[in-house]
């Protein structure tokens, strides 16, 4: 599916552009992949003993497919809300990043805060993806609609996902449960690597990887930051020095 | 109490222990995420960040595996992975190529262990 040119009539209104975003859920891979990583959140919340409203509450309202499973299976297993709170907390670090660096995209200069609050709340790792995917080819005064349909497009996928993971839960094999939850780290690492813009992106990832196991050995309970903050700044640091050579040349 | 929704504290600690804590970094990014230039270094570090937390919590899942997962011996994870980014590479950066092969060599390959 491609969009219409820049200056198509079809970007004419708000309602246009949110259905544009909507009937985009069908031009990305990453829909399936987010299917698929929800069927098996759903199947999760079963085995943990939730009920099938309160998993569908947790889509909508949390949101963030790593900070669910953490929520369901910390809580499944008996650990207080408070260290649930911290896990999820440490875990949503990086939706702070991902919703600064994408609000500029869609901002223009009579947008106010309040317009962007159901930006903000869609803003999860696929939707910061497609952002940087899809948004060029939207006229920016169009984009927050467009987002608007793209994000409620997905959550929708999601809660059916949800529903349908949870209705099949009996019948899932540990082997296919395995291939469920390998879906995630799959998904996840290919939609980053293909996104690397710049050698700064491909060092956090490939760093990010690589530091996790030694920061895991501190034990600290905030290791995933631990890691996340050291490699993203030395990958920072490269992608500075790289620029100080590149001006002295020139 | 209807059998949907189940038990109503259960939903109170969901956003106690799950929405709020959740919440409140997209809430803080669209506070002080204003005025920052899409192009700035703050932003390329920012970004670098966030990239690096996502890779710790893929490495996360691969590393200390929840649930079934666990069951999958570590080679077995790691080398699913590996095949998979290979595939990915061949196949020009095709994400659907590279969780495809991942998961057909992890799933194989713990179905032939039994």
């Amino acid at each position: 599916m491609a969009l219409p040119p820049l200056d198509s009539p079809q970007w004419q209104t708000s309602f246009r552009a949110f259905l544009w975003g909507a009937r985009s859920i069908g031009a990305t891979v990453l829909t399936l992949v987010l299917f698929a990583t929800y069927l098996g959140i759903g199947a999760l919340a079963h085995d943990s003993g939730f009920s099938l409203g309160w998993t569908l509450a947790s889509t909508a309202f949390v949101w963030a497919g790593p900070a669910q499973i953490i929520v369901i299976t910390t809580l499944g297993s008996g650990a207080t809300v408070l260290q649930s709170a911290i896990a999820v907390t440490v875990s949503a670090i990086r939706l702070f990043p991902m919703v600064v660096s994408v609000l500029p995209l869609m901002r223009t200069e009579q947008t106010k805060r309040r317009h962007l609050i159901l930006v903000a709340h869609l803003t999860a790792v696929t939707l910061w993806v497609e952002c940087y995917r899809f948004l060029p080819q939207v006229p920016r005064n169009r984009r927050i609609a467009f987002i608007h349909g793209l994000g409620l497009g997905l959550v929708s996928v999601c809660l059916i996902a949800n529903t349908i993971g949870y209705t099949l839960a009996a019948n899932l094999t540990p082997l296919l449960a395995a291939g469920m939850l390998m879906l995630t780290p799959l998904a996840f690492l290919f939609s980053t690597a293909r996104n690397c813009r710049e050698l700064a992106d491909v060092i956090a990832l490939v760093l990010g990887l690589l530091l996790f196991p030694l920061a895991a050995m501190l034990n600290s309970g905030v290791d995933i930051l631990v890691s996340g903050v050291v490699a993203g700044t030395i990958a920072y640091g490269v992608h500075r020095a790289r620029a100080g050579i590149v001006r002295a040349r020139a | 109490m209807s059998t949907f929704i189940g038990d109503w504290h259960a939903l109170a600690i969901l956003f106690v222990a799950g929405v709020i804590p959740n919440q409140i970094w997209r809430m803080l990014g669209l506070w002080f995420g204003g005025g920052i230039d899409e192009n700035s270094e703050l932003l390329v570090w920012v970004r670098a960040v966030a990239t690096a937390i996502l890779a710790g919590i893929i490495a996360q899942i691969v590393v200390q595996p929840p649930g079934a997962l666990a069951s999958v011996p570590d080679w077995l994870r790691y080398g699913a992975v590996a095949a998979g980014f290979v595939a990915f590479m061949l196949a020009r950066k095709s994400i659907f190529a590279g969780v495809i092969v991942g998961e057909v060599v992890m799933i194989a390959g713990k179905y032939w262990l039994g």
